[in-house]
């Protein structure tokens, strides 16, 4: 049984512009103690997915539709009371987000923030939550922790906050770790040592690991699968090995092609035309096809299933049927 | 000046440093250089407790020196504190520098007084990352831009209406948009304006101080190629800050590296990029994540120990010796200052560790 199965998951808005489809029918396993990415640019609905499978979207205006599914070991959270789902916050899944300062109480010493975090799950006296708080910074990396654990968030570093908020979250041995875009707000070699030390403490504590972000780079270094999401849905998803090398939905590779790269430089960067379309009013068809390089009259007719490539590699994609039209399509504008 | 001198006054070279190589400083700029900014340095006041105590100063950019060649683009890469944003500002008087002098065109800029700084904001400008804090969301784009022009008097009447169109259009937006306000466009169209704003006084050379590190890939790229069309069309160069490696590679011909206030390395940017010199860059390089897999192509990646320090009182000698992962890195570092200095043919790198070109001890021509 995998660890987690979201299955045909909604997420809708409602708003005075009307209903924002924001996740729209998202369907993908975790198994335990693998690391899964979810890729896409703003509005993709990659956050808004993390948070359902929370349950931390807030009704009304937010509503996870009838019909959606989220298991854990088999277990459907969305059908679970609120005071049971509070128990499999921290203990099961954990969160972590981009900003640590604002999910970091301000007045209180970080390593209380960390003991109370075990004393909600955990019966522990404060002795002994306090040790164990100065035992979790230890893991994280931070130096000197029996010292840093009396500081207060301002005094640290956004690296080192970024660091606490791991430690808050691993504190009660979760299964799964969510951690919404954990790097993007820290410099790049600050982001090289939260990412080591994400998938260390993955390997060494056997937890899994679902990383949300935009940035595909930070997907390749840590995780062994990825989903890339576009306008509520998944388009492609696979190991990143197969994903990477040979990616299959326009999409995707409008996404590869348009990162400048240090190796490769061109004269100019490969682009997606056009713009993201908005929640409340997707394209009929795929969504991707007024955007898209491929696109024939089926793209507006109907949206294709996701279909296999390869080994779990999947393409939501008509060009899999139809191959021919990738190359035709190739050779009539050569090195786009 | 002075900042300059005191880079070169070292204490005597002993045992395996290398102080040797031409300095930085004393390169003479290209006779076509747009831009030559020598010593550039500004303090920042620290203040304490609750009536503002001056308790000291951050030294934030630290004698600076660098040129941007017309039609050129230098591209200017660091972490958070490494003072580049500073260094963009201070060289447009938009702060006031605390010492150095910034020449444009063959003017002193540094001397200019009110009427002379107007002159010349009509020649430099700046496009700032988030267009939408530097928008007026009360006007529309037709209104900004026209502000701009009937502030450095440039057009009248029916031909402003003509101007903001044409320069719509340049930037790859509409007539249509011209009437409508701020928070009805997008991220990237947002920063079209705020090019398009830039470009009103039709200047020689654009600070785009991180302009595309708040958008989306796609949308980042479509702006990219914007700035690249717009240099070549129209012979425009650019100062280009980002903290983003991968993005400085693509847009520049010459990278400046900076670190804790100072440039540590600089070089052509295929070449630094290829061969990076100082430690610092290297590890800058190896940690940028890059959505490949493939074995053997990317360098094994350097994760530097330690956070960046805190600029108000940076390490002595060497700012990055305390992470530094060199293996020769010894007590040296920690008390020599090291000079801008020549390490490979026009290539520069502020490492007492890492051997100068022409080698040791061969004069230099």
């Amino acid at each position: 049984m995998p660890l987690l199965e979201v299955a045909n998951l909604r997420t809708y808005f409602h708003t005075d512009g009307g209903t924002a489809r924001a996740v729209d029918g998202v369907s993908f396993t975790l198994n335990e103690g693998e690391a899964v990415g979810i890729v896409g640019e703003s509005g993709c609905g990659k956050s808004v997915t993390s948070l359902s499978i929370l349950r931390l979207i807030a009704a009304p205006p937010g509503e996870i539709v009838e019909g959606s599914s989220v298991r854990l070991k088999g277990r459907e959270l969305l059908a679970l009371p609120e005071k049971q789902m509070r128990e499999v916050r921290g203990n099961d899944i954990a969160m972590i987000f981009q900003e640590p300062m604002t999910s970091l109480n301000p007045v209180h010493k970080v390593g209380e923030q960390i003991a109370e975090a075990i004393r909600v799950h955990r019966k522990a006296d404060r002795r002994e939550a306090w040790s164990r708080a100065v035992e979790m910074l230890r893991l994280v990396g931070i130096p000197a922790p029996d010292q840093r654990a009396h500081d207060y968030p301002h005094q640290l570093s956004g690296g080192q906050r970024q660091r606490v908020m791991i430690a808050i979250a691993l504190s009660c041995d979760p299964d799964l770790l969510i951690a919404d875009e954990p790097t993007t707000a820290l410099d790049v070699t600050i982001q090289a040592q939260i990412l080591d030390l994400l998938s260390e403490l993955r390997q060494r504590l056997g937890m899994a690991l679902l990383l949300i972000t935009h940035d595909l780079g930070v997907v390749a270094g840590v995780c062994d699968r990825v989903i890339v999401m576009y306008a509520g849905r998944i388009v492609e998803e696979g190991p990143v090995e197969s994903v990477f090398a040979d990616p299959r939905h326009p999409y995707t590779q409008g996404l590869l092609r348009a990162i400048p790269r240090l190796d490769a430089p061109a004269e100019r960067l490969a682009t997606i035309p056009g713009q993201v379309p908005s929640p409340a009013a997707w394209p009929p068809g795929c969504r991707f096809h007024p955007r898209c390089p491929f696109a024939w009259a089926d793209c507006a007719a109907a949206e294709p299933a996701l279909q296999d490539v390869s080994g779990g590699h999947r393409s939501r994609c008509w060009l899999e049927r139809h191959p021919e039209r990738r190359q035709a399509a190739a050779s009539r504008s050569p090195g786009s | 000046m002075t900042s300059i001198a005191s880079a070169i006054e070292l204490p005597p070279a002993k045992g395996d440093s290398d102080e040797g190589g031409r300095r930085f400083e004393e390169v003479p700029p290209p006779a076509d250089a747009l831009v030559t900014v020598r010593g550039l340095t500004r303090d920042f006041p620290v203040q304490r407790g609750l009536f503002g105590r001056r308790s000291g100063q951050v030294r934030a950019v630290d004698g600076v020196t660098f040129w941007v060649g017309r039609g050129q683009t230098l591209g200017l890469v660091g972490e958070s504190g490494s003072g580049k944003t500073t260094t963009g500002r201070a060289l447009l008087r938009l702060i006031e520098p605390t010492a150095g002098e910034i020449r444009f065109d063959g003017q002193d800029v540094s001397a200019m007084d009110r009427e002379a700084l107007r002159r010349f904001r009509r020649k430099a400008q700046i496009v700032f990352q988030d267009p939408y804090g530097s928008l007026d969301p009360r006007m529309t784009v037709a209104d900004t831009i026209s502000e701009v022009l009937h502030v450095h008097r440039l057009t009248r009447g029916p031909a402003t209406r003509e101007r903001v169109l044409d320069l719509l259009r340049l930037v790859g937006l509409s007539a249509e948009h011209a009437a409508r306000y701020p928070h009805e466009f997008s991220g990237g169209q947002r920063q079209r304006i705020g090019i398009a704003r830039a470009l009103a006084v039709e200047p020689q050379f654009i600070v785009c101080d991180e302009p595309v590190s708040a958008l989306d890939v796609s949308v980042q790229a479509q702006v990219l190629n914007l700035l690249r069309d717009l240099q070549r069309q129209l012979g425009l160069s650019y100062l280009f800050i980002a903290h983003d490696l991968s993005v400085i590679r693509h847009v520049s011909d010459w990278i400046a590296v900076m670190y804790l206030g100072r440039i540590v390395e600089l070089a052509a940017a295929a070449e630094l990029a290829r061969e990076p010199r100082h430690p610092y860059t290297r590890a800058l390089l190896s940690a940028v994540p890059e959505p490949r897999l493939e074995e053997g192509s990317a360098p094994a990646r350097i994760v530097l120990r330690g956070d960046i320090p805190d600029p108000a009182s940076p390490p002595a000698g060497c700012p990055f010796h305390p992470r530094c992962q060199h293996p020769l890195r010894d007590a040296d570092c920690a008390r020599i200052r090291p000079p801008l200095a020549e390490k490979a043919k026009d290539h520069f790198a502020a490492c007492i560790k890492t051997p100068s070109w022409p080698a040791s001890g061969a004069p230099a021509a």
